[in-house]
């Protein structure tokens, strides 16, 4: 094995069971090999990292690798990592959730996190659909598609997440899809070093369900569709609004800075503990 | 031009079966053709010579069932 590999099995559980659970050509896969290498690259120690997630086939994801994990109760992995991030300021702690987590069962969580700017890093595999449970239609799943329980199209309009996480006050905000592996690994990498709420939405693709009842075809078209379908932030400030109708922008959509909640929170702690009192 | 002529060595290319569940990726997105699919869909290296060490199949493959050993450095493959 030698350079990715080598480093993806330096950071995997070896006495859990592989090939791990997810379909043949599942995004989640290429998504972890994407996180395992931006970890590497900032050189985090093992017992520095938490990974913390809700449940859907992204819930599995903490299973196998060796850092701090979490597996917590569905929609509600942000506030686990919440708790986490204000006893432990020190540690990184990194969200993954699925879009169902995120945005539909967690929406609430999702968008107050991004408000407060608490230091926590969320990364949402967004592939349409509730895969695990049975394909089951989400909040992001695009309208007039087919899903399990929208045999007949679905009639809702889909949450676009990354932009929801731009006006709700994230401090950094990126949007990647599994087919662009590399720019996913600098997306995560800029999104972990980030002090702030920092959101990495990854498009993937769910051909087992979505993919299936929709008749799109296998991984390899969805990644197709993927490629053919992202456009970056700098290619479409070259191009005309008509050209972007049923495309995607990938790349970093918001980078600000702002304050951080665990910094403010540490300064009114000090401030108490030194009895300044309310007016100092 | 010149430096690929100098360095070509056919690449190791491992597949890891044991772990490998045939998605097909790998073969779909190699750019330049140097791995096929085998009547079961399983991955194979069909042309060795062909391979351009860009190491894409590594990156994609959900699975870490492939690997491209002695890959190019970065500044000797240019563009990105």
């Amino acid at each position: 094995m030698e350079e990715f590999t080598k480093l993806i099995h330096k950071y995997l559980r070896h006495d859990k069971k592989f090939p791990h659970v997810w379909c043949p050509g599942c995004g989640i896969g290429i998504m972890l090999g994407a996180l395992i290498r931006a970890i590497d690259r900032i050189g985090y120690e093992k017992d520095e990292v938490v990974l913390v997630s809700g449940i859907g086939c992204s819930g599995r994801l903490p299973v196998y690798v060796d850092f701090n994990t979490l597996h917590t109760t569905h929609g509600r992995a942000l506030t686990f990592a919440t708790g986490i991030k204000l006893a432990k300021p020190g540690l990184k702690v990194i969200v993954v959730m699925g879009d169902g987590d995120a945005v539909a069962i967690g929406g609430n969580h999702f968008i107050h996190a991004a408000r407060r700017n608490i230091d926590l890093t969320a990364i949402i595999l967004n592939n349409s659909v509730y895969g695990m449970t049975g394909g089951q239609y989400s909040p992001t799943t695009p309208f007039g598609m087919r899903s399990t329980t929208t045999m007949y199209t679905n009639i809702e309009h889909a949450f676009k997440i990354s932009e929801l996480a731009v006006t709700a006050g994230a401090a950094f905000v990126g949007r990647g899809t599994v087919y662009h592996a590399k720019l996913l690994d600098g997306l995560m990498e800029k999104a972990f070093l980030k002090q702030g709420f920092s959101v990495v939405e990854v498009i993937a693709h769910c051909h087992t369900q979505y993919g299936k009842l929709n008749r799109l075809g296998g991984p390899v078209e969805m990644l197709q569709w993927q490629r053919d379908h992202a456009v970056t932030v700098e290619s479409a400030a070259r191009m005309k609004p008509e050209e972007m109708e049923d495309k995607f922008l990938i790349g970093v959509l918001a980078d600000r800075d702002l304050p951080v909640y665990t910094e403010q929170y540490e300064r009114i702690r000090q401030r108490a503990k030194a009895g300044q009192g309310k007016d100092a | 031009m010149t430096q690929a002529t100098e360095e070509k060595k056919p690449p190791n290319i491992d597949i890891y079966k044991a772990w490998c569940k045939a998605c097909g990726i790998c073969v779909a997105f190699c750019p330049t053709g140097a791995l096929a699919r085998d009547e079961t869909g399983s991955p194979y290296v069909k042309d060795p010579e062909k391979c351009a060490k860009c190491g894409l199949c590594e990156l994609r493959c959900p699975d870490f069932a492939i690997t491209v050993h002695e890959k190019k450095e970065r500044q000797a493959r240019g563009g990105q």
